[in-house]
């Protein structure tokens, strides 16, 4: 039994991170959500007003949100079908018996450490340069015209880098949890005949649903707010088209110093990332019992 | 007969798992490769993959170009810096958590962990405006003390989740042996905590490491951390090709080998302890 002098130490010892976990939740989203909320241009200082929901009339009605959102929407889709469907069967195949398992592990988990700015300049400009990138070099090789990878699908091109960083990420954690996968059951199976796609199916992916969950939701969580790989590739554009929620509000408040306009569009981000982290957060809490 | 077809089975899918790790490895490489290359070399057509005169002069242009060791330090700085206060903060806040847990308990770690989902696009603009008018922008305390509040959450959780696995028995014991708290703590727990504090540590110090939002938002030059130093390559003078390799090199060589140290701790950290 825990006496109260106990009790009370562990609320002093819990509080520092309570407390600044809470400042840093409610001091700035109270700003920005007062922000939103007001007609206000850093260009302009001394002209705040208060003009209700207008900003986010604008916000909504701007062509560019929609485009953001469905970029948005995009990047996470595209990264998460192929480090989910890439991470399966790379875990899969690491799980062999190779030789040099160790090496092999390590060079494959490499890219998760690699900063963002650095991989997204690397991939835009030694490989999908549309002269000097290898990928020009190898499509010249064969007789084709080399693609100018960030004006023609700037987007794609995008969700490869990005992708890129996290299929590591996604291998890894299905490895290990296909690690912890029964093996007198799989050999049972195999005793009862069955084949290896049906061994898969019925054993395999079973095992590994609450591996997937975990790192699709991790994964949304940071891909909501893909930033870095934009600011030094494309800038958002050509001009909306590789444009997502988080560089909308940045380019809205730093670039045009709108900040009310940008606060209307940063609470709308946080209102989606709200919907995922429902979702999240059930899961882990699960996952505590 | 099923011995020979295993053999084969076993060398097809090595070699299937080395390209396909060499695939995935061959941007660092090449970047590696270039950073050693004349800027000629860099762009040549057929690309030169190992013959051609090695030389490490892109380094020391790169220095020359901005003082590249003083955003090492900053990285450096920041990263350990957030990392140490967030382990500060947060070894109490576990510890109480997992040896004395109450009924409310999980519903404060859940909470915690749920700050963490908060898209930085919505506090972006107060954040700024708060350094800018407290002369926080481009200082080092300022983006460490941001990155430490990002980690904070993750912090707690690894800790939390390391912490739950040491037996209470044996403090109980060293309770029931008279041992005072201070005792308990610094003989029975800090041992016995060590290994878990040192892996989320090394997590941590990676993920601040490559933090790219607020270190681009908040930082210029004076503080500016190895990622806003690359982020000034984004646009092109000329031949850079092999000096932005070099200077990429020197920003990923020191957290690719933390990484490399810490992967398994890198999938309980990351999961929040559901995959272990």
């Amino acid at each position: 039994m825990a006496t109260r002098h106990q009790k009370t130490l562990a609320r002093f010892m819990v509080a520092p991170s309570v407390l600044l976990l809470l400042g840093w939740m409610i001091v700035p989203l109270a700003m920005t959500l007062w922000f939103s909320f007001q007609s206000y241009n850093l260009l302009s200082p001394g002209m705040e007003q208060f003009i209700g929901f207008t900003n986010y009339k604008y916000f909504l009605s701007d062509p560019a949100f929609w485009t953001a959102m469905a970029n948005t929407l995009m990047i996470v889709g595209g990264v998460l079908a192929i480090t989910v469907i890439g991470g399966v069967v790379l875990a899969l195949l690491l799980d062999q018996p190779i030789m040099g398992q160790g090496i092999v592990r390590i060079l494959m988990i490499a890219p998760f450490f690699i900063m963002p700015t650095v991989s997204a300049l690397v991939w835009k400009n030694m490989f999908m340069n549309p002269v000097n990138g290898l990928f020009a070099w190898m499509a010249k090789a064969v007789g084709a015209q080399p693609i100018d990878f960030f004006a023609q699908y700037p987007l794609m091109s995008i969700i490869l880098i990005v992708a890129w960083q996290w299929l590591p990420f996604a291998t890894l954690i299905l490895l290990t949890a296909l690690q912890s996968l029964d093996s007198e059951q799989m050999e049972a199976a195999e005793m009862d005949g069955a084949g290896a796609w049906s061994k898969f199916t019925h054993l395999v992916l079973p095992h590994l649903s609450r591996a997937i969950t975990v790192v699709i939701l991790i994964e949304t969580i940071f891909l909501l707010s893909v930033f870095a790989e934009i600011l030094v590739t494309t800038n958002g554009g050509p001009g909306y088209a590789s444009t997502n929620l988080t560089y909308l509000v940045y380019s809205q408040a730093l670039l045009q110093y709108d900040v009310g306009g940008a606060s209307a569009g940063g609470i709308i981000a946080v209102i989606l990332a709200n919907i995922v982290a429902i979702f999240l957060m059930r899961m882990i809490g699960k996952t505590l019992e | 007969m099923t011995r020979r077809v295993s053999e084969r089975r076993r060398w097809s899918f090595t070699i299937l798992a080395w390209l396909v790790a060499l695939v995935i490895f061959f941007p660092i490489l090449w970047t590696i490769l270039t950073s050693f290359k004349s800027e000629a070399d860099a762009i040549a057509s057929p690309p030169k993959f190992l013959f051609f005169d090695w030389t490490t002069e892109n380094y020391a242009e790169v220095q020359a170009r901005s003082p590249y060791f003083r955003h090492f330090t900053n990285s450096v700085i920041i990263s350990i810096g957030s990392t140490l206060l967030g382990l500060l903060i947060a070894i109490p806040a576990a510890w109480s958590m997992a040896f004395q847990p109450g009924k409310r308990t999980k519903d404060l770690l859940m909470w915690m962990l749920s700050t963490k989902m908060m898209p930085a696009a919505g506090v972006l603009i107060p954040m700024y405006l708060l350094f800018r008018s407290s002369g926080l922008l481009d200082t080092r305390f300022g983006i460490t003390f941001v990155l430490m509040l990002i980690n904070l959450p993750i912090i707690i959780w690894m800790l939390y989740t390391y912490f739950r696995e040491i037996p209470s028995e044996i403090l109980e014991a060293a309770r029931m042996d008279g041992a005072s708290l201070k005792n308990e703590i610094v003989h029975v727990l800090t041992p016995m905590a060590v290994p878990g504090i040192a892996s989320t540590m090394l997590l941590n110090v990676i993920l601040a490491w490559n933090e790219a939002f607020w270190t681009l938002n908040l930082t210029t030059s004076k503080a500016a951390p190895l990622t806003t130093f690359i982020a000034s390559y984004s646009s092109p003078e000329g031949l850079f090709y092999a000096k932005l390799s070099a200077a990429s090199t020197m920003a990923i060589a020191p957290i690719l080998i933390l990484g490399w140290f810490s992967q398994k701790q890198l999938v309980r950290g990351l999961t929040f302890g559901a995959v272990k």
